[in-house]
């Protein structure tokens, strides 16, 4: 039995690629909040931010790539994973089977998962690849230079209710994935023991939480006006649409 | 007191099963649950039924034999003991208690309550065991183990090998079991020169035999009759990945 056959073949194998993915995953959202959270700097911070990361070219790509394959994994061993647990019950279920400890996020973990994939789908199609974003992407002088205006695009974005509620939602539901997952993990390599379990799911339940008020911070924000666009010429066009609506969209799209 | 009894029947492993209602009158609260189930059943013989089977031996506690699904939790509604400790005072006067047989693939029903559960005999042949030398027994402390090991090692000794720790799976896993059983050997000096092919046998045997996965949600250590913490699941866990590593990169001798 090779390192690889140990790890797609076997049932503790398989907890071990949703562990190592999974950790690799937590450390993505959270340098992805991290850097969205520089929205309530001057917008230049973010823009020069998003700057740096489209310029990082085929680094970018390879970074994309193995995000993707982890991604891939994860939801490969969850699919194989719960198969067989399925199966193993039998033809003949339970009648009434009481819960005696497992927790809700531990009991829901593939329903938040599947939504949670949902959500990644239209968040890449919104703000990504933009086929699922209203207004124009805007460009705006950085140092001298035209960059994409995602500051502008952020707040834009977030200020429509329904798309703002369906973030919420979202990040609700991958933060009480998160909460299991995070303490979930070190028990399936070995790393967790009764003398720290405890405080183990304190830390998972304490950054799951920060992680959701981090994410609903830049949402909220922008969607009450706390955090409103700030390039000169998107807010001169804003301004006069409030006074004649059927030219908006032209005048929007004629900024760049 | 009086309670109803709603129990699965099946008449053997083919046949289709379902529940049935039985009433249980004049039922002492000091009654054990399987004292209660005998009463009922000396009723169902005199009107001429067939009675309940269902599994028992020691009646102590400390076999693992006696196993039924008591109201949707193995062994019954009590903490850390088997069906055969269970007593009638833990019910309420009038209850309906459902009475089913444990659930998984790897345990066939063979008839009402009973199921085969060789399958934890599979795993345990694959690697529960110690090689000993034979000749004349060592001498007592000749092999010194710390009292905090000892102690570790008894809790997973502990196991009784039920099978309520599948039966409370969501996913009818055996980590509980597994990890219990290569635990308390891989703990101690007798278990080491085995430990690593141990563990990997054990795991192949749990998943050749159709058990489920485990979710790290803990029903089986809570429903655990010896309550076997799920921490030794997270050391076999731990001892695979050692075991696996060590097997790929260590010198091995020519065939």
């Amino acid at each position: 039995m090779n390192i690889l056959n140990a790890l797609f073949k076997t049932s503790l194998g398989k907890k071990v690629i949703m562990a190592v993915t999974g950790l690799i995953l937590v450390g993505f959202v959270i340098g992805h909040l991290v850097g969205n959270l520089q929205i309530f700097s001057p917008p230049e911070k973010i823009n020069a931010y998003a700057h740096f990361l489209q310029s990082l070219g085929g680094a970018l790509w390879a970074i994309r790539g193995f995000l993707l394959l982890t991604v891939v994994l994860h939801i490969w061993s969850a699919i194989s994973l719960v198969l067989e647990n399925k199966a193993a019950r039998g033809a003949e279920g339970y009648a009434g089977q009481k819960t005696l400890r497992a927790s809700f996020a531990s009991r829901t973990m593939k329903w938040s998962g599947l939504i949670v994939l949902a959500f990644i789908i239209y968040h890449i199609l919104h703000f990504t690849t933009k086929h699922a974003y209203g207004p124009e992407l805007f460009m705006v002088d950085l140092h001298g230079e035209q960059v994409l205006d995602v500051h502008t695009m952020m707040v834009l974005g977030f200020q429509k209710p329904l798309v703002s509620i369906f973030y919420l939602v979202a990040i609700a539901l991958l933060s009480i994935h998160l909460s299991h997952g995070i303490s979930s993990m070190f028990q399936s390599v070995g790393l967790r023991t009764r003398a720290w379990s405890n405080c183990l799911n304190k830390i998972a339940v304490i950054v799951s939480v920060l992680y959701f008020l981090g994410n609903a911070a830049i949402v909220g924000a922008c969607l009450t006006g706390a955090v409103e666009v700030q390039n000169a010429k998107v807010k001169a066009a804003l301004a006069a649409c409030q006074a004649d609506c059927e030219v908006c969209e032209s005048r929007i799209a004629s900024i760049n | 007191m009086k309670v109803k009894l709603k129990v699965w029947r099946q008449e053997n492993a083919d046949a289709q099963g379902g529940f049935e209602e039985y009433e249980a009158d004049k039922v002492n609260p000091n009654m054990s649950f399987l004292e209660m189930m005998d009463v009922v059943n000396e009723g169902i013989i005199e009107d001429g039924g067939n009675p309940i089977a269902y599994a028992h031996d020691c009646r102590e506690g400390i076999c693992g034999t006696c196993n039924c699904m008591i109201d949707g939790k193995p062994h019954g509604p009590e903490n850390g003991v088997t069906t055969c400790q269970t007593y009638m005072r833990s019910f309420k006067d009038g209850d309906t208690i459902t009475v089913e047989p444990f659930r998984a693939k790897a345990f066939p029903v063979q008839k009402d309550l009973i199921t085969d559960r060789s399958a934890l005999d599979k795993i345990q042949q694959a690697g529960g065991y110690v090689t000993v030398r034979t000749g004349s027994c060592q001498d007592a402390n000749n092999l010194p183990i710390g009292k905090d090991i000892a102690d570790l090692a008894m809790d997973a000794a502990a196991c009784v090998g039920c099978g309520a720790c599948v039966a409370a799976c969501k996913n009818a896993s055996a980590m509980l079991f597994v990890s219990a059983k290569a635990g308390q050997l891989n703990l101690l000096p007798q278990g080491a020169p085995e430990k690593d092919k141990r563990v990997l046998n054990m795991v192949a045997a749990m998943d050749e035999a159709g058990f489920g996965n485990c979710t790290n949600q803990y029903e089986c250590s809570a429903a655990c009759p010896k309550l076997i913490s799920e921490e030794f699941i997270a050391k076999l866990n731990r001892d695979f990945i050692g075991a696996t590593l060590r097997k790929n990169f260590q010198a091995k001798a020519l065939d």
